[in-house]
């Protein structure tokens, strides 16, 4: 039976149901209802929760959490988020599952609480130190909040690797039903944890490699995982694509206003369809590729100054003019303006 | 002194001999360390520790201890960054490396997963002191059941030799080439002393490897910080000041010597603290099943049969309701989603929440729709309810032509004209105020929005009140509000007004 629920505690919703008993944050607008609903919840089904003194603080004790073996997570934005970089470039040198949701927010530096995507580039190239990847993925609904949520986990484990479920302050805040069903908790075996037991005795975690050659194995190693990641992973959802002649891509919160875009503009003629990528990194290139065959134009859609963009170019390779409209500030375009950007483009081609 | 737990420490086949100067030398190692230290890359027999160094005397004293107190199974060993960075190689017990001056934060979290296991933070000066103060003073400041201990040498060892908080006045370090001036850099930094003005820790001692009867002071110290934590009593932190030979250029002799005469005075040796604290419990969260705490229903629990029967006859519905913080505003938009959830329509809510509304005006978006809603976010409203005159000069320009406008007010502003709209004026806030309470005025207009669009059922708002209203005066005006409202808009259409300034015409 649904629930009405806000996208930031169908989060925690969702991280219970995949078993997650271990939540370290420090509260940020628009994020704190995940910190507050983990504290609220947590306790109650055996967890731990634990307001750290700083981002810094929490994104190590998910370290620690994550080097015992047990399911972990933090939620965050922007300015939390940057301080929490470092940290997940250890992460992801020591190859710890974790999960991490940013609460996506105005910035640079303070910037404003109202909802932005300008975090692209630093969650889907990595913003920490060297190389690596987090694999990403993108909700646009408070149903996707817990869903995706649930999956971060399951990919967190699979890949041994840091995953950011990379939503912004309208998903985060908004209300919509929700449908969850209890489910067993079938927690994956991690032999490589650190648990102060006879069998884990053995057992090292950690990220350093002082020889250049371990080091270099090390990383080809992660890269192989990546590799597979990119195979296996990319998800993505399109919606009136068969006919259509302009594609419109954006994710999150945007990907629900071009939803209704490529609806607005279908009723005055123009065969207009949406690609939402779903998971950022691994991007869905090749889907993406394959629905530019009939496509005459692409119009990608943000809430940055052009970030994810620049992996549509990449993946259209040139193939297919593709367009950019950007708002930042926290200003989130509405229906009748983007119908009306895509309509500009689109004259301008002819 | 003769200590009967060296003894008891060692293998039958170390072997030991008479020293020319009369002390026995016993060449053995503790069997907690690894026989061949694998995990280096060459010499792999001996430690990457300079000679005289005092972490090798540290790592000897902590492992002699886990093993007289046969914790070699159970503790996890959390190394910082630092020379100490790699004592993973050393101690043969589960092993954690972690980021520069992380090691408490980090170590909490695998204490709460991992309770009655030993956890050991062993970090050194410019680690703990300086990049780490914070998560230190926290740690401690929580009780984290974990023992921490710090090595201060005054220096940061690893990266050559600059300058750390805890450098002397007036120590000559990379970074400090005229030594150490507190009217640039400050004093040197009192851990022990700083973590004992916290209520929490249990016991803090500062110690020094600065000669036979201080390391054996040393020893004690580090096993009764072990102990503590087996028995659960929480924080212990030793402070242990520690010769740099090769940083400080002396030979270790001299360094020994300059931990005794130099530091001590500044760092003095003392027990800080020593008592199992009390802390309170405070109120045990309650322990639900999965299911209840995220109020997942059973499948059979269906929805209302009656709340379906309603004709929905639109294909969506797009509400914006705005108005002062205060007035219901996004509670009314909860209400509402919370009417079409059990209606079985798509329904999505999305708030105003930036600084506007801590200013005082809040908004929210509604959409009900019998299909998947694209965007939540309602720019051209099908109806606003106006909760203030400033919310509907506000919003008014933004409602669909043909729209719907219900305002919150006496009658409508006499300069106020919204072409192509209809503006219904509800004294709402006077109907709630003579039903008892103001607070349900938002209820008020509910009732007329229901009764002038007909978009939900007025029985599934009495469902969803009465759910969601706990004090029963309160649902009893609420349900009288309902009905005023829309009785209002009833009169109105009978008597064939649009609206009138008293609303009794």
């Amino acid at each position: 039976m649904r629930q009405l629920c806000k996208g930031n505690v169908a989060v925690v919703k969702g991280a219970i149901l995949a078993g997650c008993r271990a939540y370290y944050g420090y509260p940020i607008t628009p994020a704190s209802e995940i910190a507050e609903s983990a504290a609220l919840y947590f306790p109650q089904v055996g967890g731990t929760f634990l307001q750290a003194e700083s981002e810094v603080a929490a994104i190590n004790m998910v370290y620690g959490a994550a080097a015992a073996g047990t399911r972990v997570m933090t939620g965050s934005s922007g300015p939390g988020v940057s301080l929490m970089q470092e940290g997940m470039s250890y992460l992801a040198g020591a190859e710890l599952p974790c999960v991490i949701v940013d609460v996506m927010r105005g910035g640079p530096g303070l910037g404003n609480i109202a909802p932005e995507q300008s975090d692209y580039f630093a969650m889907v190239k990595g913003g920490g130190h060297g190389n690596y990847r987090n694999i990403v993925l993108a909700p646009a609904s408070v149903q996707e909040m817990a869903d995706l949520t649930m999956l971060a986990f399951d990919l967190a484990d699979k890949y041994r690797n840091p995953v950011v479920v990379l939503t912004d302050g309208f998903v985060g805040q908004m209300m919509e039903p929700l449908d969850l069903e209890d489910r067993e908790i079938r927690l994956p075996e991690k032999p490589w944890a650190v648990q102060g037991t006879p069998e884990t005795r053995a057992n090292l975690v950690s990220s350093i490699y002082l020889e250049t050659d371990e080091l270099e194995d090390h990383q080809r190693r992660m890269e192989a995982k990546y590799m597979r990641a990119q195979q296996a992973e990319p998800r993505y959802e399109v919606c009136h694509t068969e006919d259509a002649e302009v594609l419109l891509v954006g994710y999150g919160i945007v990907s629900r206003v071009l939803l209704s875009t490529a609806e607005a503009l279908r009723q005055e003629g123009v065969k207009a369809g949406l690609f939402r990528p779903i998971t950022l990194w691994p991007f869905p290139s090749q889907a993406l590729a394959k629905a530019a065959a009939k496509v005459e134009k692409f119009v990608v859609v943000e809430l940055s100054n052009g970030q994810m963009v620049e992996d549509v170019r990449l993946a259209l390779n040139g193939k297919v003019p593709v367009e950019f409209y950007g708002r930042v500030g926290g200003n989130v375009p509405s229906v009748a303006e983007l119908q009306h950007q895509v309509l500009t483009r689109l004259a301008v081609a002819v | 002194m003769a200590d009967e737990n060296v003894i008891s420490v060692l293998d039958p086949e170390v072997k030991s001999e008479v020293s020319n100067n009369g002390y026995e030398l016993v060449h053995s190692k503790s069997p907690l360390f690894y026989d061949l230290y694998e995990r280096k890359s060459e010499l792999k027999h001996q430690t990457h520790y300079c000679p005289g160094c005092g972490h090798g005397v540290a790592h000897k004293l902590i492992a002699e201890a886990l093993q007289e107190l046969k914790l070699q199974d159970k503790t996890i060993f959390v190394s910082p960054v630092g020379c100490s960075v790699f004592a993973y190689c050393y101690f043969d017990v589960g092993n954690v490396q972690v980021a520069h001056g992380r090691a408490p934060a980090s170590a909490t979290a695998i204490k709460r997963s991992c309770p009655d296991k030993i956890v050991i933070s062993y970090q050194g000066d410019g680690d703990l002191a300086a990049i780490g103060t914070a998560e230190i003073v926290h740690a401690a400041n929580r009780g984290e059941k974990i023992t921490v201990f710090f090595v201060n040498n005054g220096i940061y060892g690893m990266t050559g030799g600059q300058m750390a908080p805890t450098t002397l006045v007036g120590q000559k370090s990379t970074t400090s080439p005229w030594g150490r001036r507190p009217a640039n850099e400050g004093f040197p930094l009192h851990m022990a002393e700083l973590l004992a003005t916290l209520e929490a820790p249990a016991y803090i001692e500062r110690v020094a490897l600065s000669d036979n009867k201080n390391i054996m002071k040393a020893r004690r110290a580090i096993r009764k910080a072990l102990e503590l934590q087996r028995d659960g009593a929480g924080f212990s932190f030793v402070e242990i000041l520690s010769p740099c030979p090769t940083i400080w250029s002396k030979d270790p002799v001299e360094a020994r010597r300059w931990v005794l005469e130099n530091m001590t005075p500044i760092f003095p040796l003392n027990v800080f603290r020593d008592r199992r604290p009390e802390i309170p419990v405070g109120k045990e969260p309650p322990q639900r099943t999965v299911a209840d705490v995220l109020e997942i229903a059973p499948k059979d629990r269906a929805l209302a049969p009656a709340a379906l029967k309603h004709a929905h006859r639109f294909k969506d519905v797009k509400i914006k309701i705005a108005g002062f913080g205060g007035q219901g505003v996004l509670l009314l938009g909860q209400l509402l989603i919370e009417m079409g959830m059990r209606e079985a329509l798509e329904v999505s809510w999305l708030p105003s929440y930036g600084p506007e509304m801590r200013s005082g005006s809040a908004h929210c978006h509604v959409c009900l729709s019998k299909e998947r809603i694209g965007s939540p976010l309602v720019s051209c409203p099908d109806v606003l309810v106006a909760m203030n005159e400033f919310s509907l000069r506000k919003f008014a320009h933004e409602v669909e032509n043909g729209g719907l406008i219900l305002y919150n007010g006496a009658s409508i502003p006499a300069d106020f004209a919204a072409p192509g709209t209809q503006v219904v004026a509800i004294p709402a806030a006077e109907i709630a105020d003579k039903l008892g309470s103001t607070k349900a005025t938002n209820i008020v207009m509910m009732g007329a929005l229901l009764e002038e669009t007909e978009c939900l059922a007025p029985g599934t708002a009495l469902s969803v009140l009465e759910d969601k209203v706990k004090k029963l005066d309160l649902l009893e005006i609420d349900r009288k509000a309902l009905t005023a409202g829309r009785l209002f808009i009833d009169d109105q259409a009978h008597i064939g007004a649009v609206s009138q300034p008293d609303g009794f015409a």
